[in-house]
C-alpha cells in the first residue's frame, strides 16, 4: 500500500516538471501558433546554470552559505532562459507566426545548436549537481513510506508557479490582455493591445519557467548537453492531452502523464511503459481529439 | 541569358546528372560507389516524405521508424543466414535460449523482404489512420510521430536479446547466396539501388501528375473545402501515408544491404528530422527536388564530417534555420524563381519594344 502510495507521489513529482516544462509550449502555440522544439533545450539551461552557480559557490562562497546555492540558481536560471528566450522570440519565432511546421523545424535547428554549443563547454558527459543538505532526507509519514524532501520541493514549485500564473492571467490587465490574444487576436489587437510586445513578453517567460524546470531537473540526476530531447516530447505529449489554451488542460495532461508513466515503470518496466503510455495517448485521443480541455471557437481550424 | 537556354540547360543537367550515377561505378572506389549507392536508398525515402510533407503537408517526424523497420526487417534475415542455423550470438549473449517466434520465418529472403514494406506499412496506416480520423493534424500530428520515434528506440534498445539493443544487427555474410563485400555484389546493389530510385521517381511522378496527387495538393491548401466538395481526405491522407512508409521501408532495405549494420541510433530523432531536411533543401513540394536534396545533403554531410567532426551539427542547425527562413522552395524553387525572373525580365523588353514601334 505505502509502496503504491510513494510511487503515486513519485507520479505527481514527475508530473511538476513536465507541467513546468510544458506550460511555455502551451501558451506559445496557443497565442502564436509556433511549435519551439529550442524548449527543451531551456531546461538544459537552466540546469546548467545551477552546475555553474554551485561551482561558483563552492570556490567563493563562505563555508556556511555553500549549500544556498540552489536558492540562488532558481532566479538565475529563470533570469537567463527568460533572456535566451527574449533573444530567440525577437530574432527567429517572430518571422515564423501561424506556420507551426516551419517554426517546428527552424527552432529544431536553434535546439541542435544550443546541444552542440552546451557540448563545447561543458563537454559531452553528464554532471552531476550536489543537492543541498537542507534538501536531502524526506518526511517520515509512517515506518515504510518516507517522501523525499526534494520531490516535495519540486511540486511546491511547481504549485507555486502555475498558483501565480493562474493569478496573473485572471486578475490583473496583463492577464487580461493575453486572455483576449488568445481567444481573438485580430479584435484584441483593434483594441490597442500590443500583441507583438505581448508574444516576445509570454515567449520569453514560458522559457523561463522552463529554466526553473531544468534548475529542478538537477536535484533528480546527473545532467547532460542533450537532456532537453528527453524531456521536450514528453512536454509535447503534455500539451496534446491538455489541449490547447487552458492551464487546467495542461495541469491535468502533466499529472496524467506523469503518474502513468511512473506507476507504469513500476508494474512493468521502463521500456514498455513507454510503449503503454504512447498507446494510452493514441486512445485517449480517440475520445477526446483535441485534448481534455480546450477553448471553444467556432472556428474550423 | 535565354530562358530557353536555361530550360535547355535544365534538361541538359539533369541528363549529365543521370549519366553520371549510371557510370558511377565505372570512375569511384568502392568505398565512394557503396556511399553513393546509400544517397540513393535515401533519395527514395525522401521521395517519400515529399509525397506527404511537400504535396499533402503532413509533416512526419516518424520517418526514421520506418526506414529502421525495414533495415531490421532484411537485417534480421541477414543475421540468420550468417549464423548458419544457430542461434544469432548475440541472443546467446542475452541469455535468450532458442530462436524467438517471430524471427522465425526471416529464414526466408522473400518474407523479409515482404516484411520490410508490409511492417512500415502497417504501423503507418494504423497510426495514420487513427490520427487522421479524428482530424488531428498540423503539428500534433508531427509531435506523435516523434513519440512514435522515441517508444521504438526505447522499445528496440530495451529488448537487447530480441533486437541486438544499442549495438544493432551486424556481421553479416551473404545474400540469396552472394558474398555482400565482394565489389562485384556492391556495384551491383548499387544498380538495384538506382534502378529503385528510377522506378520510384517514375511512377510518383505519374501519380503527382494525375488526380491523386491533386487532391493531395488540395489536402495541403485546403482540407475542409476538400470535405465539403465530397471528398473523404482520410483516405487520401492515410494511403499517402502508408505509400511513403513503404518507401522508407524500401530504403532501409537497400541500405542495410549496402551498409552492412543497422543500429538504433540510425531511427532516432536526429537522423529522423535529417530526412526532412533533405527535402527541405532539395524544394519541397518538387520531386527532383526530393532526389537533389537527399543526394546534395549527404553529400555535403560527408564531406564537411570528414573535415569538421564537431561542426557539423553547428552547420546542420543553421541549415534549419537558413532554408526556413530564406529558402522555403529550396534549391530547385531557387532554379525556378531564376527562370521566372528571366522570363519576366525578357517580357518586359519586348513590350518595350513594341511601345516604341508604336
Amino acid at each position: 500500500m505505502s509502496l503504491l502510495l510513494l510511487q503515486l507521489f513519485n507520479g505527481v513529482s514527475v508530473g511538476s516538471i513536465l507541467l513546468l516544462a510544458a506550460l511555455g509550449l502551451a501558451i506559445t502555440f496557443g497565442l502564436m501558433k509556433v511549435i519551439n522544439m529550442a524548449h527543451g533545450e531551456f531546461l538544459m539551461i537552466g540546469a546548467y546554470t545551477a552546475y555553474m552557480t554551485q561551482q561558483w559557490f563552492m570556490r567563493y562562497a563562505p563555508a556556511g552559505a555553500a549549500d544556498l546555492f540552489f536558492l540562488a540558481s532558481l532566479p538565475l536560471a529563470f533570469a537567463l532562459a527568460f533572456a535566451i528566450g527574449w533573444l530567440l522570440e525577437t530574432t527567429l519565432v517572430r518571422h515564423l507566426y501561424g506556420r507551426p511546421l516551419d517554426s517546428l523545424l527552424a527552432t529544431w535547428g536553434v535546439s541542435l545548436i544550443l546541444q552542440q554549443a552546451a557540448r563545447s563547454i561543458f563537454g559531452a558527459p553528464n554532471v552531476a549537481v550536489k543537492a543541498p543538505a537542507w534538501l536531502e532526507g524526506g518526511w517520515k509519514i509512517t515506518a515504510d513510506l518516507v517522501l523525499p524532501y526534494k520531490r516535495l520541493f519540486i511540486i511546491a514549485l511547481a504549485a507555486v508557479c502555475l498558483s501565480s500564473i493562474y493569478l496573473y492571467l485572471r486578475h490583473t490587465r496583463g492577464g487580461r490582455n493575453i486572455r483576449a490574444a488568445l481567444e481573438k487576436r485580430s479584435m484584441a489587437a483593434c483594441l490597442g493591445v500590443s500583441t507583438r510586445k505581448l508574444d516576445a513578453r509570454v515567449f520569453a517567460f514560458g522559457s523561463g519557467i522552463a529554466g526553473l524546470a531544468g534548475c529542478v531537473l538537477t536535484l533528480l540526476g546527473p545532467i547532460g548537453p542533450s537532456l532537453g530531447t528527453y524531456y521536450i516530447v514528453d512536454a509535447f505529449m503534455v500539451v496534446v492531452l491538455g489541449g490547447i489554451g487552458q492551464l487546467a488542460g495542461t495541469a491535468l495532461g502533466a499529472l496524467g502523464i506523469g503518474v502513468a508513466s511512473t506507476t507504469l515503470e513500476y508494474a512493468t518496466t521502463a521500456t514498455l511503459a513507454k510503449v503503454l503510455v504512447f498507446a494510452l495517448v493514441i486512445a485517449f485521443l480517440q475520445w477526446r481529439p483535441s485534448g481534455l480541455l480546450q477553448t471553444r471557437t467556432r472556428a474550423l481550424d | 541569358m535565354k530562358e530557353g537556354a536555361l530550360a535547355r540547360a535544365g534538361v541538359a543537367l539533369t541528363a549529365l546528372v543521370a549519366a553520371a550515377l549510371l557510370l558511377a561505378p565505372f570512375g569511384l572506389s568502392d568505398f565512394r560507389l557503396s556511399l553513393l549507392g546509400k544517397f540513393l536508398a535515401f533519395a527514395v525515402l525522401a521521395i517519400g516524405i515529399d509525397l506527404i510533407w511537400g504535396y499533402a503537408g503532413i509533416l512526419s517526424l516518424g520517418h526514421g521508424v520506418f526506414f529502421g523497420l525495414g533495415a531490421y526487417a532484411v537485417a534480421m534475415h541477414l543475421k540468420l543466414v550468417a549464423s548458419g542455423g544457430r542461434l544469432p550470438d548475440f541472443m546467446s549473449w542475452s541469455g535468450v535460449e532458442s530462436l524467438p517466434w517471430f524471427w522465425r520465418p526471416f529464414a526466408s529472403p522473400w518474407f523479409a523482404l515482404a516484411a520490410a514494406v508490409a511492417v512500415p506499412v502497417l504501423i503507418a496506416v494504423s497510426l495514420g489512420y487513427l490520427t487522421f480520423r479524428n482530424r488531428i493534424r498540423g503539428a500534433f500530428f508531427s509531435i506523435l510521430t516523434q513519440a512514435l520515434v522515441i517508444v521504438t528506440v526505447t522499445l528496440f534498445i530495451g529488448q537487447q536479446g530480441y533486437t541486438g539493443g544499442t549495438n544493432g544487427l551486424t556481421n553479416f555474410s551473404t545474400f540469396l547466396g552472394f558474398p555482400l563485400y565482394d565489389p562485384n555484389v556492391k556495384i551491383a546493389l548499387y544498380y538495384v539501388s538506382l534502378f529503385v530510385l528510377g522506378a520510384t521517381y517514375f511512377l510518383c511522378r505519374r501519380m503527382v501528375r494525375g488526380r491523386f496527387g491533386r487532391i493531395l495538393i488540395a489536402v495541403r491548401d485546403g482540407e475542409n473545402r476538400l470535405r465539403f466538395l465530397g471528398y473523404d481526405p482520410v483516405r487520401y491522407k492515410v494511403f499517402a501515408f502508408g505509400l511513403s512508409a513503404a518507401l522508407a521501408g524500401v530504403a532501409g532495405a537497400l541500405f542495410v544491404l549496402q551498409e552492412g549494420i543497422i543500429s538504433p541510433a540510425q531511427m532516432n530523432i536526429v537522423p529522423s528530422i535529417e530526412m526532412v531536411l533533405w527535402v527541405a533543401i532539395g524544394g519541397r513540394g518538387t520531386l527532383s527536388g526530393a532526389v537533389i536534396g537527399a543526394l546534395a545533403t549527404n553529400a555535403a554531410k560527408t564531406a564537411f564530417s570528414e573535415l569538421y567532426p564537431d561542426g557539423w551539427l553547428f552547420f546542420l542547425g543553421g541549415l534549419f534555420v537558413v532554408v526556413v527562413l530564406l529558402l522555403p522552395g529550396g534549391l530547385v524553387g531557387l532554379w525556378q524563381t531564376l527562370i521566372r525572373t528571366i522570363r519576366r525580365r525578357n517580357e518586359r523588353r519586348v513590350s518595350d519594344g513594341r511601345y516604341r514601334t508604336a
